[in-house]
């Protein structure tokens, strides 16, 4: 990887529950046309295009690459599709940075999308197997059982999940691209919402969302000649990591990941990162689940094993107020479009340091890190972007 | 027919249906053939030693072939839980229902079990479990052989025992 790199577009859907004006190909056009925009650029100018979205059960949709290749402007062009579940919005954006590192194209667009309310998630991750019990829930059940070895393990107390989901909410409220927009949240709505998976209230859990998001990533030289034209700077690429685990071995540590913290590892000896809290102005972390903040802030180094609760239990990492801010777009927790919800981390630690972020702008923010995970805590991807180059 | 008789669809509900066909390979063969007869088998690692119930057949942290074959007690120790009070599509549990971690006594990974004979609110991590087989008559090549897990009345399991396998 020689060859720097920025975002130089930038394109969302408004996410909500459900989207009925438009197709699956209306969607993910609808922000690729917005990123286009936000870069100066129209289809012509698109070197590649690289896709990625959630299983294709959930829609049940075999390959929908396949039929979306013309309403991305694909047609005469390289097209890729990438998978890794959950966090597949985040690697996908990464193989779309790479082809570009590489020396390989100059202008590649990248869209991730889910249209939950074509789907059924819940049922697509709950299939009977003749090799297990029919008893997984969907990922609620995966995770609720995780988050309490973690509450057990920390000793945390029972209610820092409900002031995680209070805080995001209530940042959400500055992103009109939020899905849940909820001005009355408080920790007793939360407490008083219906214990889904216990632990877990309903408010504690992700929504289901339509949307899509898209970016347009381009060279050192492109970056530079389409920022002069447009007047908007782009994001730079400090660095990119991937990571796997087996879902299941012996000794596993799935309240911290190894697979989590090796991917922090590299991102930030690549960014030149050596403490993160302090030298980042803040994080968008793959937060579907409320206790999950903590426990990632424990796993990405913002804090030792064991204290991450204490981080967000003192505010530190609020909007207001706080000294490393997660989350300002209200994060996972306020809209799930699935396989776009990594790629909205990784597009809103851009918009940050391109000082573009609205009133969920964290002033002055000039490096932000980007995080996603997917399957059963097995897969991570994560960049970190700045607005100088490194 | 005129534009205004059109109006637009915004969603069509198709159902599919899904038969599968699984081949389960040698080592899960062993497993499976175990659920029939009302017993668990699991492989042992010939490297790092570790027992997996069910096992893939290879040790996906040295990569190389379990051979030994090792048969497991009914009883073990529920290792984490949650409980279920979600309701969705295909589900066959009246809610809620207790979904544990099961750490067979031997056995180095946990599975999912359904718990029941225990009220929702005294279920913990460190309950002392055993498996409830079908009757004989129905049991089969899978883990529905497994009817649930239920308290054996033993003291809890120190956290010192299990805390590896969470």
């Amino acid at each position: 990887m020689t060859e720097r790199c920025a975002v130089i577009g930038i394109g969302q859907t408004y996410h909500k529950a459900k989207r009925e004006d438009v197709s699956i190909a209306g969607l993910v056009r609808e922000a690729a046309r917005a990123a286009l925009d936000d870069a100066g650029m129209d289809w012509g100018d698109i070197d590649a295009v690289v896709v990625g979205k959630a299983p294709d059960m959930f829609e049940g949709i075999m390959m929908p690459e396949l039929y979306l290749a013309s309403a991305l402007g694909a047609v005469g062009k390289p097209m890729l599709r990438v998978h890794t579940a959950g966090s597949v919005g985040g690697s996908t954006a990464i193989v779309a940075a790479h082809l570009v590192q590489s020396g390989i194209h100059k202008r590649v667009l990248t869209v991730a999308f889910e249209k939950q309310s074509d789907s059924d998630a819940m049922w697509a991750l709950s299939v009977p197997r003749p090799f297990s019990a029919p008893l997984l829930a969907g990922a609620g059940g995966y995770f609720a059982p995780i988050i309490r070895a973690y509450m057990h393990r920390s000793g945390a107390p029972n209610d820092v999940g409900m002031k995680v989901a209070v805080k995001d909410r209530l940042q959400a409220l500055k992103n009109p691209y939020a899905h849940l927009h909820l001005p009355d949240i408080s920790l007793k709505m939360v407490e008083e919402s219906i214990m889904l998976w216990d632990p877990l209230h309903y408010l504690e859990s992700c929504p289901s969302s339509d949307g899509a998001a898209a970016m347009v990533i381009a060279s050192e030289d492109v970056a530079e000649s389409t920022s002069k034209v447009t007047g908007r700077p782009p994001a730079w690429v400090h660095g990119t990591a991937m990571r796997s685990e087996p879902t299941m071995f012996a000794g596993r540590n799935q309240v911290n990941p190894q697979a989590g913290r090796d991917c922090a590892k590299d991102v930030y000896a690549q960014a030149g990162i050596t403490n993160p809290r302090q030298q980042l102005d803040c994080a968008e972390v793959y937060v579907p689940f409320s206790w999950y903040e903590p426990m990632w802030l424990e796993n990405l180094g913002f804090c030792d094993e064991g204290d991450g609760w204490k981080l967000t239990e003192s505010g530190a990492t609020a909007l207001d107020g706080g000294d490393i801010p997660w989350n300002c777009s209200g994060g996972v927790l306020s809209s799930n479009p699935i396989g776009a919800s990594g790629m909205l981390r990784f597009l809103e630690a851009a918009l940050q340091v391109r000082n573009m972020a609205g009133e969920h702008q964290v002033e002055g923010a000039s490096r932000a890190l980007g995080h996603a995970y997917g399957g059963g805590s097995q897969f991570f991807s994560m960049w970190v972007v700045g607005s100088d180059k490194r | 027919m005129t534009e205004e008789n059109l109006a637009p669809v915004t969603m069509l509900s198709t159902p599919i249906r899904l038969d599968y066909d699984f081949t389960a390979g040698l080592a899960q063969s062993k497993t499976l053939a175990g659920y029939a007869q009302g017993k668990f088998i699991g492989q042992r690692c010939p490297k790092c030693k570790q027992v997996y119930v069910p096992s893939g057949g290879s040790c996906p942290t040295d990569g190389v072939a379990m051979d030994e074959v090792v048969e497991l007690p009914n009883t073990g120790t529920v290792t984490t839980y949650c409980i279920v009070n979600v309701p969705f599509a295909g589900q066959s549990i009246e809610l809620p229902y207790i979904c544990g971690q099961i750490l067979l006594d031997g056995a180095n990974i946990s599975f999912m079990g359904l718990l029941q004979e225990i009220p929702t609110d005294e279920v913990r991590m460190g309950l002392r479990v055993e498996a409830v087989w079908v009757p004989e008559d129905e049991l089969g090549p899978n883990l529905s052989s497994v009817k649930y897990f239920r308290p054996t009345g033993e003291p809890d399991a120190d956290y010192e025992t299990f805390k590896e396998y969470l």
